[in-house]
C-alpha cells in the first residue's frame, strides 16, 4: 500500500437511518475501506449503530449468496442439453400415462360395472352439450367465411354451383372437425388441466390414492370416455352449422338456390367425406383428454404451475389433434379416400 | 389378535432406505421401528426429509433402496391388489386436509366406504356422521363444504375421513400446523382420545412440542438424511446432540416439557402459552 488516507466520519448529526439507508452507508464504507482509507465512523446512536452492524452481517451473507449463484449459472450449451433432457423426459412420462389409461380403459371395459357412468355422464353434458352454441356459431361462421372466399374464384369461370363441393367437402372432411377440436381442447383441455392440476396442490389426489381410489379410473377415464363420445357428435353439428353457412352464402353471392345446393350436395359430396371427418374425431378427443389430463396430474408446486400446467395442455393438445390430422392427410391420400 | 400376542410388534419397519432427487439426498440408512400401539412423532427441521419420508411410508413415494414393511407388507414392488388391500388398513390425514373440495364433508367421509363397502346409503350417511361427531364436530358440518370450514374444523373433518375404514394405523401430517393453540389442545386431546379406543398405531409429523409431550410416546429426530435419536421424550431431553436439543432449550421448549411431565393440561394453557412466546419489539 502506498498512501493510507486516514478519515473520521461523524454519525451524531444522524436523525434517521433506515435499512436501506445502512445498506448504501455499508457498501460506502467497505469501498473506502477497500481502496485503503483507514475510515472509523463515530458518534452514532446506539440503535443506528446496532442497525449498520445487523446489515453489515448481512451483506456479507450477501456476498457469498450472489458468488454461489454466479457459480450456478450455466453455459448456453448446458441448458440446451437440460431442456431437451426435460423434453425426453416429459415425452416419455406421457407415454407411460397412455399406456397407463389404456390399461384402465381395458380393465374398466371389461367389467364395465366399475365403470363411474356418473361422472361420464357429467362430462359429457358439460364437454359436450354445453359446447354446443360455441361450435355451431363457430363452424357457421367458418362456411360462411369458406363460400366467400371462394365466391369471386369460382364466379371468374361461372362455376358458381361448384361452391356446394367446396364448401361441402373442406367442411366435412377438414374443417368442422378441427375447429370442433381446437374449440373442445380450448374449453375442455384446459378445464381437464386445471381441475386436476388443482388437485393435486391441494393434496386431493395423494389423498384418493392413500383410500385405494385411482385416480385414474375416477378422473381420468370418464373424461377420456365422455370426450370421445361427445366429439364425433359436435363434429356432426358443425358439419350441419358449416353447411348451413355455406349455403347462406352461395344463395347471397352466387346465386345459388337453396334446393340447388341440395340438389348438388347430394351428388358432391359422398358418404366417405362425412365418415372421413367424423372418423378422426374419436382420436382428437382422445389426444384432447390424455394430455389435459396428463398436464393436469404432472402438476407440482402451487397455483402458479397450475397455470403454466394448463397453458401446456392446450397448446401441446392443438399440436397434437394438428399433426394427427396431417398424418391422417397422409394416410388418407395414400388410401385414396 | 397378533398385536396382543406381541405387544411390541414391529407395525412399520424401515431398514437402510435411502432417497435422492436428483443430486440431492434426502436419506441415507434410515433404520427405524414403529411398535404396535403407540404414537409415533417425526421430528426434524425443514427439508430433513420427514414428509418424504411418510409419503414413503403410504405408497405416494419409491425410496432409491432399502426396505419398508407396514403392516407386515413390504411396500418393494407391492401388487395392485396388495396394494389396495394395505391402504384400506391405513388412514392419512394430510397437512392441508386433501378433502375433496367439489364433495361435501359427510360425502368426503362416506367416499371411502362407498368405493370399498357394499353398505347401503343410508348406513354410510349414519356412519359418516358418526365419525364427524367422533372427531369433535357437529353432525350439520356434514352438508357444508370444506371450502366453508376454519382451519381447525378442516383438520378434524379431515381425520374423520381418515377413520372411515376403521383403520389400524393412522398418519397424520402435522396435524396442528396453523391452528391456535386452544385448536391445537383440541387435537392433542383427539389424538389421545382415539388411540385409546380403537388401540391404533399413530405415526406423526409434528413440530408442535407441546403435542409431542403431551402425546407422542416416542419420537425419532431426522437430520441431514439420518436418524438422529429415537427415544421417549424423556430420553431425548437428556441427549447432548445438537439437531436433539434445538426441541428443549428456549422457552418454549422448557415449557413444554414441564406441562408434558404435569398431567393432563389444563384450560389456561392457552394463557401459559402466550407467555412463552416473544413479545414483539414496536
Amino acid at each position: 500500500m502506498a498512501a493510507t488516507a486516514s478519515a473520521r466520519a461523524d454519525g451524531a448529526g444522524v436523525e434517521a437511518l433506515d435499512t436501506a439507508g445502512a445498506w448504501v452507508l455499508q457498501k460506502l464504507l467497505l469501498r473506502l475501506r477497500g481502496e485503503g482509507t483507514e475510515l472509523t465512523l463515530g458518534g452514532l446512536r446506539p440503535e443506528f449503530a446496532r442497525l449498520l452492524d445487523v446489515v453489515t452481517k448481512q451483506a456479507a451473507l450477501h456476498s457469498s449468496l450472489s458468488a454461489s449463484a454466479a457459480r450456478r449459472s450455466q453455459s448456453t450449451l448446458a441448458r440446451i442439453g437440460c431442456a431437451v433432457q426435460a423434453a425426453l423426459e416429459q415425452a416419455l412420462a406421457m407415454l407411460a400415462f397412455v399406456g397407463e389409461s389404456a390399461a384402465a380403459l381395458a380393465g374398466s371395459l371389461a367389467h364395465p360395472s366399475r365403470l363411474r357412468w356418473r361422472p361420464v355422464l357429467f362430462n359429457l353434458r358439460s364437454a359436450g352439450f354445453d359446447a354446443l352454441p360455441i361450435v355451431g356459431l363457430l363452424s357457421f361462421l367458418l362456411g360462411i367465411v369458406v363460400a366467400y372466399q371462394g365466391a369471386d374464384q369460382l364466379r371468374q369461370y361461372g362455376a358458381n354451383i361448384f361452391v356446394v363441393d367446396l364448401v361441402g367437402v373442406s367442411m366435412l372432411r377438414e374443417f368442422a372437425p378441427l375447429i370442433t377440436a381446437i374449440i373442445v381442447a380450448g374449453r375442455s383441455g384446459s378445464a381437464y388441466a386445471a381441475q386436476i392440476g388443482t388437485m393435486a396442490v391441494t393434496e386431493e389426489i395423494d389423498a384418493m390414492r392413500t383410500l385405494g381410489i385411482a385416480p385414474l379410473e375416477v378422473l381420468v377415464l370418464p373424461k377420456l370416455i365422455a370426450l370421445v363420445l361427445a366429439l364425433p357428435l359436435l363434429t356432426v353439428f358443425a358439419d350441419g352449422a358449416g353447411v348451413l353457412g355455406g349455403m347462406l352464402m352461395a344463395r347471397a353471392q352466387l346465386g345459388v338456390g337453396y334446393a340447388e345446393f341440395a340438389d348438388r350436395f347430394a351428388k358432391a359430396v359422398g358418404v366417405p367425406a362425412y365418415l372421413v371427418g367424423v372418423g378422426k374425431a374419436p382420436v382428437f378427443a382422445a389426444i384432447i383428454a390424455v394430455v389435459g389430463c396428463f398436464q393436469g396430474l404432472r402438476t407440482r408446486g402451487g397455483a402458479d404451475s397450475v397455470g403454466r400446467q394448463t397453458t401446456r395442455s392446450v397448446v401441446q393438445s392443438i399440436f397434437g389433434v394438428i399433426v394427427a390430422d396431417a398424418l391422417f392427410s397422409v394416410a388418407f391420400s395414400a388410401l385414396d379416400l | 389378535m397378533a398385536s396382543d400376542a406381541h405387544p411390541a410388534a414391529a407395525v412399520i419397519e424401515i431398514d437402510k432406505l435411502c432417497t435422492r432427487f436428483g443430486d440431492h439426498v434426502v436419506h441415507t440408512d434410515i433404520d427405524l421401528q414403529v411398535r404396535s400401539g403407540e404414537v409415533f412423532a417425526l421430528i426434524g427441521g425443514s427439508g430433513s426429509g420427514k414428509s418424504t419420508l411418510l409419503r414413503e411410508m403410504v405408497l405416494l413415494q419409491r425410496p432409491d433402496s432399502g426396505s419398508i414393511r407396514v403392516l407386515g407388507v413390504d411396500l418393494h414392488q407391492i401388487g395392485d391388489d396388495d396394494a389396495l388391500a394395505l391402504r384400506r388398513r391405513w388412514g392419512v390425514m394430510f397437512q392441508h386436509g386433501g378433502l375433496f373440495g367439489a364433495l361435501t364433508v359427510g360425502e368426503n367421509i362416506g367416499w371411502p366406504l362407498r368405493e370399498h363397502t357394499r353398505l347401503s346409503e343410508t348406513l354410510i350417511d349414519e356412519l359418516a356422521a358418526a365419525k364427524l361427531e367422533l372427531t369433535g364436530l357437529a353432525p350439520e358440518v356434514g352438508a357444508q363444504y370444506p371450502s366453508q370450514l376454519s382451519g381447525g374444523m378442516l383438520k378434524r373433518a379431515s381425520l374423520s375421513r381418515a377413520l372411515a375404514l376403521d383403520p389400524e394405523l393412522l398418519f397424520l401430517d402435522e396435524p396442528t400446523a396453523g391452528l391456535d393453540p386452544v385448536s391445537a389442545a383440541g387435537v392433542d386431546e383427539l389424538v389421545r382420545k382415539l388411540r385409546d379406543l380403537f388401540g391404533l398405531t399413530i405415526v406423526m409429523i409434528t413440530h408442535d412440542l407441546d403435542l409431542l409431550w403431551q402425546v407422542a410416546d416416542r419420537a425419532a429426530v431426522l437430520a441431514e438424511g439420518r436418524v438422529q435419536a429415537v427415544g421417549t421424550m424423556t430420553e431425548l431431553s437428556r441427549l447432548d446432540h445438537a439437531a436433539v436439543r434445538q426441541y428443549f432449550e428456549g422457552a418454549r421448549g422448557r415449557s413444554a416439557q414441564l406441562q408434558g411431565q404435569a398431567p393432563a393440561r389444563a384450560q389456561a394453557h392457552s394463557d401459559e402459552r402466550r407467555e412463552v412466546w416473544p413479545s414483539k419489539p414496536r
